[in-house]
């Protein structure tokens, strides 16, 4: 199969003495060709990338010097749910904005998982959000908004976690918002008070 | 009655098909890759449900790998000539031709200005070593201070492609303010919208995203 096809093309001999030089046959054997061709092919698919890297897109809030803080929009407190991220992929997360110092937060911490973690959380607070607009205690046009915090120790893969997260449950309305000192005592705060309980 | 003398059949195949069709594969396979740039350094980019993909053309790569140390590329070759020339001019390295051209063709770069002309006039093996080795980029969360070199690359390849799309590449372990800093960078100059670059995961069952994308969920 693989060698070259040299038998003559069944010229037959005029008689003899009659010398005739071989008639090669014009066939050539294209294994080796094929050979090849399978070979760069191979190579091609595995250099290639088939797949284009997928991407998330991203909007930061606008920042601008020259914005008064009067015209910023203000966050209504029983809107917000405020997510701290923090080490070993560990969330704090509490609701409203927590800026009010004579009522602090109910600072509680989960994790990310598919079950009573993060995701639950926001369900739930969307849930309560959507109560309260048929309540009437918001108006229409209300909607949950999450702030999101990471800390010092927090690493990208989280980021991009929670704002999967986001987009996973439709959350139309969040920001990537630098940590406060009054949050990174809550954190504190949690930690010592659990340091016992895990 | 004719012969009834069975052909003995030749075990030959014609190849030629084949080979047609291979040749077919090879030229569609060589037509349509884009090669894997080279990296300097390997990023595991974390998943998300995100499915867009990212442009094919105008991009420039921001790479925070797990020490946090940052590498910025463009893909466009012509602007990248055009970016190193001008870095050359700002900053007065002193670049020749080939350091030019090594920039050009080559890939991310991680080094400081400083010592941007050494790295370039080394061949690329070495240029690979200096990669496991250097400290990165230096950034900082002041956009446009004199030690925040990433702020004045991302300005510099603004300038010359002023459509150019931002995507971040990061590693699961960069931390957040090594990431930080490199947004505050882009907030500086008043860029808010860019890409991160993520791997793909499946929707998780029962969310409002994976009903959306049923074409049950609300639309609005």
């Amino acid at each position: 199969m693989a060698e070259m096809d040299v038998s003559s093309g069944g010229g037959h001999k005029k008689g003899p003495g009659v010398k005739k030089g071989k008639k090669l046959s014009t066939r050539v054997d294209l294994t080796p060709m094929v050979d090849l061709g399978f070979l760069l092919i191979t190579f091609f698919m595995y250099t290639t990338t088939m797949s284009k890297p997928k991407t998330m897109e991203i909007n930061m809030p606008f920042k601008d010097e020259n914005i008064k803080p009067e015209d910023e929009s203000k966050i209504k407190a029983s809107t917000a749910l405020t997510i701290l991220l923090s080490r070993d992929h560990r969330i704090y997360y509490y609701e409203g904005l927590g800026d009010d110092a004579n009522n602090p937060p109910n600072v509680q911490v989960t994790y990310f998982k598919p079950k009573d973690g993060i995701r639950d959380v926001i369900i739930n607070k969307n849930k309560k959000v959507n109560e309260l607009k048929q309540q009437g205690a918001l108006s229409a046009s209300d909607k949950l908004t999450v702030l999101i915090k990471p800390d010092d120790n927090s690493t990208y893969n989280d980021l991009v976690n929670i704002l999967d997260e986001m987009s996973i449950n439709d959350v139309r309305i969040y920001a990537i918002v630098d940590i406060t000192p009054v949050d990174k005592e809550f954190i504190q705060l949690t930690e010592s008070a659990n340091a016992g309980v895990q | 009655m004719p012969k009834l003398k069975m052909p003995r059949k030749s075990t030959n195949v014609d190849m030629t098909a084949m080979c047609d069709v291979a040749f077919l594969l090879l030229t569609f396979f060589m037509l349509a890759t884009k090669f894997k740039p080279d990296e300097p350094v390997t990023v595991v980019t974390p998943n998300s449900i995100s499915d867009i993909p990212l442009p094919d053309n105008d991009i420039m790569l921001i790479t925070v790998d797990p020490k946090g140390r940052i590498f910025f590329s463009v893909d466009n070759q012509n602007v990248r000539e055009d970016i190193i020339r001008d870095v050359n001019e700002y900053k007065g390295l002193n670049l020749d031709e080939n350091q030019v051209k090594s920039f050009k063709y080559g890939s991310s770069v991680g080094v400081p200005f400083n010592q941007l002309k050494s790295y370039l006039a080394m061949p690329g093996a070495d240029q690979k070593e200096i990669d496991k080795t250097t400290a990165g980029i230096p950034v900082d969360t002041v956009a446009d201070s004199e030690l925040n070199e990433l702020g004045a690359w991302i300005r510099i390849a603004r300038n010359n492609n002023p459509k150019i799309r931002i995507a971040i590449k990061a590693d699961n372990d960069a931390t957040y303010p090594q990431v930080q800093k490199v947004i505050k960078t882009l907030e500086g100059w008043k860029i808010f919208k860019f890409n991160l670059i993520t791997g793909l995961k499946a929707i998780p069952q029962g969310t409002a995203a994976y009903e959306t994308s049923m074409g049950r969920g609300p639309k609005d």
